[in-house]
């Protein structure tokens, strides 16, 4: 039967060309718009090398700080995270680490400008980097506040070309590093590894930052598993209500709001700007599915009216499929599944035409580091969405096709 | 094995009504071959396609193979209309994207079987109409007369134990119109098919057991 379908489908679709090119035209631009998107999303959001183990992760992003007349949104402060983020129950490790700052390099009076992020030892043990040479600097180097760093590919061709980094030494925002490994390019997007140099917390240059509840820091909580997510946010609440708000170093706070928050949690708020104590993922889930749909609605209405435009062409078949045995639910499958047929080949060019653009995307450089490819979780993306716009476009108009009369559909009468 | 009591079809539109057929009572037994002739609007087609479940009586009851077909939901109609009953119509109504062998297996399409048995099937019923040698072309490369074997092969292949014929010669010269009449009885004498024909043509029709008469939607015998 599907053969019969699939042979069936390639027919029609050989039958009128033009109307098949523009048909395809509209389902693979609209999927490689579509395709590309989902791309970008997933290398923007999903768990990826060096953030390998993020369904697992919470992270303390952000903190509301709220007065009469003050409001302070700011990443949390190294204080806040020391107070309360230790000890978890459920938790395994956590992290504690600074925003990546601009910082200059003067070599051979040639500037080099790098985002510089100073975290403590077990960074690396919760990020999970490609190092090129060389090994991370440990939780003794920063308690020590030893002078050394990790760089990236990047940093290590400005400041040795393509020679070996490590032991050597490197000068940034006027302190000077001993190198102690050699990491692939992180892309700016990913906020939690980006860096172009990696140094101790201990390194920095005054201890004023010990003190802040407010500023400058991210902390990540690795924990044993999903489960014990709730035990962790209930735990960081009742330690953050502890903390004595006039210690803060801005005056007049009456709330501060501080909540661990998914990946996806977080970029959610960030995106949708929703107060942090309601933020959900999910929001963003159903905002992306929102505009996937509405981006779809006019590829789809047009394909639509092909195919009901198609009905008159095909009444005859029609006919005779009923006369013969067809019921009106096997055409509706036929049609659609005729239909998915087409959008899974626009699919197939979309997800070519994709491949393309992120690869484009890639050399030209469009964002720094970035390293778009396509992976299976965008093929299926791309699967999914080729198959239920061939769906969403057949129903209506197999439907339509299936309740023709077969007597009408004989005579070749519309309906 | 095809029995109609006082059946009337009427068309209505918003502006007229049309009494297409009108207090036809017809038995036609099992392995009975009849014609049915009328001048064009005299409700031979509509009868037609009461008899194939195409269409539904306005009035009156048509039982097929003793099971009574009035309001029986669309999957149960589809399913008789399958395993009882074999179209062959005037214009073949062969679908042109199809081989001649895809175009037979149709029937069987809406059965649960294998594609080896539908084959094989289509093959046995190409070969009673003499155009095994042609199973994969196109309707289109075929001449009206062997277009419409393939619609006999295609009526036949199901097995079914009613044919239903309209005006199967119609479009064919009259050499060709005799081929597919001799298929027809052929397969009346040879497989006991009921066979029910529409036809203008009276002498083809006298060459069936019987002639049903209709003259603006009722009997006339």
């Amino acid at each position: 039967m599907l053969r019969n379908y699939i042979k069936m489908s390639l027919k029609v679709l050989r039958r009128r060309p033009f109307f098949t090119f523009i048909s395809l035209f509209a389902i693979g631009f609209t999927l490689t718009v579509l395709t590309t998107s989902a791309a970008l999303i997933d290398h923007t959001l999903a768990p990826m090398p060096p953030e390998t183990m993020l369904d697992r992760t919470l992270g303390i992003y952000y903190a509301s700080a709220k007065g009469e007349t003050i409001r302070v949104n700011s990443h949390p402060g190294y204080k806040l995270l020391d107070r309360c983020l230790y000890d978890l129950p459920g938790a395994e490790m956590v992290t504690v680490f600074s925003s990546a700052s601009p910082v200059n390099s003067f070599l051979d009076g040639r500037k080099i400008e790098s985002h510089l992020k100073r975290t403590d030892g077990t960074y690396w043990q919760v990020m999970h980097f490609d190092f090129l040479e060389g090994h991370p600097y440990a939780e003794d180097d920063d308690r020590n506040a030893n002078f050394v760093a990790v760089i990236n590919a990047r940093t290590r061709r400005e400041f040795f070309g393509n020679a070996a980094a490590v032991g050597k030494t490197i000068e940034a925002d006027g302190q000077h590093f001993r190198v102690t490994g050699v990491v692939a390019d992180v892309p700016s997007y990913r906020d939690n590894p980006f860096a172009d140099i990696w140094v101790p917390l201990g390194t920095a240059k005054n201890h004023n930052y010990r003190s802040e509840y407010l500023g400058g820091f991210t902390g990540l909580i690795l924990a044993k598993n999903q489960s014990a997510f709730p035990d962790i946010r209930r735990e960081f609440q009742t330690r953050i209500s502890q903390i004595d708000l006039a210690d803060l170093e801005v005056p007049g706070i009456a709330v501060l709001s501080v909540r661990p928050e998914t990946y996806a949690e977080a970029a959610s708020r960030r995106i949708l700007g929703t107060p942090i104590e309601t933020t959900r993922s999910g929001y963003l889930i159903a905002l992306f599915a929102g505009l996937m749909v509405l981006f779809m609605l006019l590829p789809t209405i047009s394909l639509i009216n092909i195919n009901v435009s198609r009905i008159l062409e095909r009444a005859s078949e029609i006919g005779v499929r009923k006369a013969f045995g067809a019921s009106k639910f096997t055409l509706v499958a036929q049609f659609v599944t005729e239909n998915v047929i087409l959008t899974l080949l626009g699919g197939t060019l979309a997800f070519i035409a994709s491949w393309g653009i992120l690869a484009i995307f890639t050399h030209v450089g469009v964002v720094p580091y970035a390293q778009f490819s396509p992976n299976l979780r965008i093929f299926a993306a791309a699967l999914a969405l080729a198959l239920f716009f061939g769906v969403f476009s057949g129903v209506y108009p197999a439907w339509k096709m299936s309740r023709m009369h077969p007597v009408d559909a004989l005579r070749g009468t519309t309906l | 094995m095809i029995s109609l009591k006082n059946v009337e079809k009427v068309y209505r539109t918003e502006e007229i009504e049309t009494l297409a057929l009108s207090g036809i009572n017809l038995e036609i037994e099992e392995g009975e071959f009849v014609s049915v002739m009328g001048p064009s609007g005299s409700g031979k087609s509509t009868l037609f396609n009461v008899i194939g479940l195409l269409d539904e009586p306005s009035k009156g009851s048509v039982l097929l193979a003793g099971e009574s077909i009035q309001g029986l939901p669309d999957r149960e109609q589809a399913r008789i209309r399958n395993r009882q009953v074999g179209f062959i119509f005037q214009t073949f109504h062969l679908i042109s994207d199809l081989d001649v062998i895809d175009n037979v297996e149709i029937p069987l399409l809406y059965r649960h079987l294998s594609s080896s048995e539908r084959r094989s099937r289509a093959l046995r019923a190409l070969e009673r109409v003499g155009l095994a040698s042609r199973v994969r072309h196109f309707p289109s490369q075929l001449s009206g007369g062997q277009q419409q074997r393939v619609a006999i092969a295609r009526a036949i292949v199901g097995q079914p134990r009613i044919l239903l014929a309209d005006e199967p010669t119609g479009n064919l010269d009259s050499q060709m119109g005799e081929e597919i009449m001799k298929i027809l009885m052929g397969l009346n004498e040879d497989e006991k098919a009921t066979i029910v024909m529409v036809t203008h043509d009276a002498r083809l029709a006298e060459k069936t057991e019987r002639i049903v008469r209709l003259f603006d939607g009722r009997q006339v015998n």
